[in-house]
């Protein structure tokens, strides 16, 4: 049962269709078998006591005369034409009033005038030495294995002359029945060549929904969601609303997968902000002491020139260490200026130039017609950083799109570009500081927009896959100010 | 044949006048207007052959210039009196009636059966029978007699057997008449009879015909020969026309259609009558009615 049990239903439906199909066609067969059996026992009776009547009436005049060879002639004439293997199940016996043999078709096995009773059997007393009975009457010998059927001759007076004793051996329906049989089954089996093949298949088609969502559910983690659900089957049964729900689930499985990822990269970027922000307040209070160190050694000292060039070189270096860390260090200035539709234009403006330059089309749709209240300048720089980036990103002839719109609620921006996707090794780390491997970007971009829109308790999402990469940014109104 | 006809219109006359007359008067009319040939026979030879006396008749039409009808019976009893009715003009019988009818009947002409006129009675027993070489051994078998008036298929075995000290109606547990000879071929061959008594003529053709059935039978005894069963005519028939179907049967030798006949008979010809070939036959008839009462 256990190794049943484990087999795949794409085996075992088909298996049991078949089965079904065997059984029911086995059933069929016997059921035909047994009457066909039946039919032929019926069959061969009735004929042989129509036979016998014929006989009875033939041999009266032959019996009468006590022609022997007369009597002979008309037993012999039904079993014409028979094969010796016939003749030995089937026998036509006369039997004279006294209970002896008067005439057999077969004198060997019955030689005349031997007692009926010692060559037929016991069974044949039943059958003749009733002197008053003179219909028909059939015993089965069951010692001897054969059916007797006997049939009175009688005179026209009512005389009882003997009878006709026709004697079949049980084997003689043997040939009839297996010749019929064995055209059912060879029926059966044509019909199992044929159903068979047709319940496997049907069998097989049954069972695919099943099995195909069985290998999706396998799979689980190891494909993406959307390719597992393509191959399942689509239907009302109840296979089909497996399938549906597991895809359902899939969906949700996938939407908390990607919560999840965004949880982690939001923390991660936190703990990275307040890492940044800290260091750079630690570095920034030396440098400002370093810097002003320097500039009075050059105002009141007179340094002699290598000194001088030395002072020059480390202010350098200080210098790029301030830019460096004031621009690891967003801090938005919040200025009380709302953002009107005018300072959008204005992005515009400045960046059709860019756009141009790679002789790309800048889609601009914005459906702002009135200022809202968030702070313009760093609004201004999140939409000219992701601008900047679509531009950089979407390369010679290619298309940028901006789109820009504001309900009670909330201000989004939509910038999309037809450029090459985001690497997904690279989306994990987007929005963190010197991950981006753009040529010629400083690698804060992204990082200074994510934290400018953190500040003004924003989200920014990016989508990207072919044909397009999408930056999302919504940003609630009045929550900042 | 053209003055036959005023006595079949006195025959109307008659029967309209006198019914007295009418019992003897459609004798004389039938035989006189009947233009047939009747010709009966038995099975001396083998009966049951429609083809062959449809052939042999289309044979002997043409030569006898008259319509030939042969008539077959169950019996030599139905035979015989047919001939002795003048039912029949001539008849294919045994020698035993033969000789029993002898004043009432005219030999017409003796099958030549090996260049004689003779044949044998055979018994006969069933090949399993390998011991049997007489009748004493067959004491209380069935045993098959071919007909109560046949001289090899009955008459013979009585006087084989009371030449030997057996009475035969005692002899045997059960006899029985197949009214054929090769019927009683076939009893004894079927095992229905353990011996039984046949022309030897019948028997050696159906050796060549259905050596099947002989096969599975054995010649236990031969007896003497006898005058094989002649072509007889009755006495009252006009002598031309005995004579021209004597001399045709006895030149059936004589062209292709003829011999091709015969060879179906299984016979070489037709002889001459001769009364003393039938002296065997008379011999034993008197034997055995000195020892039964058999009617002679």
């Amino acid at each position: 049962m256990g190794t049943l049990g484990n087999l795949s239903y794409r085996v075992k439906v088909p298996l049991a269709l078949s089965a079904v199909i065997v059984v029911a066609s086995a059933i069929l067969a016997a059921v035909l078998g047994a009457q066909i059996y039946a039919d032929a026992r019926r069959d061969l009776l009735a004929n042989a006591e129509s036979l016998g009547r014929t006989l009875a009436r033939a041999l009266t005049p032959a019996m009468l005369r006590d022609d022997v060879w007369q009597a002979y002639e008309t037993i012999v004439a039904p079993l014409a034409g028979e094969t010796a293997d016939d003749s030995g199940r089937r026998s036509i016996t006369v039997v004279d009033a006294d209970g002896n043999i008067y005439a057999s078709s077969d004198p060997a096995r019955f030689p005349m005038l031997a007692p009926a009773k010692q060559a037929l059997g016991a069974a044949v007393d039943k059958l003749v030495s009733s002197g008053d009975e003179k219909s028909p009457r059939i015993v089965e010998d069951t010692a001897g294995k054969a059916i007797l059927v006997a049939v009175p001759i009688v005179a026209d007076d009512g005389t009882r002359l003997g009878s006709v004793v026709i004697s079949y051996s049980q084997d003689v329906f043997l040939p009839r029945f297996l010749t019929t049989a064995e055209r059912v089954i060879l029926s059966t089996l044509v019909a199992l060549v044929a159903l068979v093949p047709i319940g496997w298949w049907f069998g097989r088609r049954m069972a695919g929904p099943l099995v195909g969502l069985a290998g999706a559910m396998r799979r689980v983690g190891e494909a993406p969601p959307t390719e597992l659900a393509q191959g399942l089957h689509r239907s009302g049964d109840e296979i089909g609303q497996l399938g549906t729900r597991f895809e359902q689930m899939l969906v949700e499985l996938e939407g908390k997968q990607r919560l999840e990822r965004e949880i982690v990269a939001a923390d991660r970027l936190a703990a990275i902000g307040r890492l940044t922000a800290g260091t750079a307040h630690e570095i920034n209070n030396p440098l400002a002491g370093m810097l002003t160190a320097i500039d009075t050694a050059r105002k009141h000292g007179e340094p002699d020139p290598i000194s001088a060039s030395t002072l020059s070189l480390v202010e350098r270096g200080l210098q790029q260490i301030r830019h460096s860390v004031s621009a690891l260090l967003v801090e938005a200035r919040f200025e009380a200026r709302a953002l009107t539709p005018q300072d959008l234009d204005d992005v515009r403006t400045l960046l059709e130039p860019e756009a141009a330059t790679r002789q790309q089309t800048l889609n601009w749709e914005s459906h702002l017609d009135r200022a809202v209240p968030l702070p313009s300048t760093p609004t201004r720089q999140i939409l000219i950083n992701l601008i900047l980036n679509a531009i950089q990103a979407a390369g010679l002839g290619g298309t940028v799109s901006c789109r820009i719109q504001a309900d009670e609620a909330q201000m989004s921006f939509e910038i999309r570009n037809d450029g090459r996707s985001i690497p997904a090794e690279l989306m994990e780390h987007l929005f963190e500081p010197f991950s981006s491997g753009t040529e010629g970007g400083s690698g804060l971009g992204l990082w200074v927009t994510y934290q400018i829109v953190e500040q003004l308790r924003g989200t920014i999402r990016v989508r990207s896959g072919p044909p397009e990469t999408e930056f999302a940014v919504a940003l609630p109104l009045g929550a900042a100010a | 044949m053209n003055d036959e006809h005023p006595l079949r219109l006195s025959r109307r006359r008659f029967c309209a006048a006198a019914l007295g007359l009418a019992a003897v008067v459609p004798r004389v009319a039938f035989a006189a207007s009947d233009a047939h040939i009747r010709i009966g026979t038995t099975s001396v030879i083998l009966d049951n052959q429609v083809g062959f006396l449809h052939a042999w008749r289309d044979y002997l039409q043409p030569r006898l210039g008259r319509p030939v009808t042969f008539l077959q019976r169950g019996s030599y009893r139905e035979v015989t009196s047919m001939l002795l009715g003048d039912e029949l003009d001539f008849a294919w019988v045994c020698g035993y009636p033969y000789v029993r009818n002898r004043a009432a009947w005219e030999l017409v002409a003796l099958p030549n059966y090996g260049g004689k006129p003779l044949y044998r009675s055979y018994l006969i027993v069933p090949v399993t029978d390998i011991s049997a070489k007489g009748f004493d051994v067959l004491a209380g078998k069935v045993f098959a007699y071919s007909d109560p008036d046949s001289n090899s298929g009955f008459l013979v075995p009585q006087f084989e057997m009371l030449r030997t000290g057996i009475y035969p109606p005692t002899h045997f547990r059960k006899t029985f008449f197949t009214y054929a000879h090769h019927k009683v071929v076939a009893a004894v061959a079927d095992g229905v009879a353990q011996g039984g008594a046949v022309d030897g003529y019948v028997w050696e053709t159906l050796a060549l015909r259905s050596p099947e059935l002989t096969r599975r039978t054995r010649v236990a005894h031969v007896s003497d020969e006898y005058g094989f069963p002649p072509m007889v005519a009755r006495r009252s028939l006009d002598r031309a026309t005995y004579v021209l179907f004597r001399d045709t049967l006895l030149s059936m030798p004589g062209d292709a259609r003829g011999r091709e006949l015969l060879k179906q008979l299984n016979l070489d010809g037709f002889l001459p009558p001769d009364d003393t070939q039938f002296a065997g036959i008379a011999r034993v008839l008197d034997f055995v009615a000195s020892r039964e009462r058999l009617p002679t």
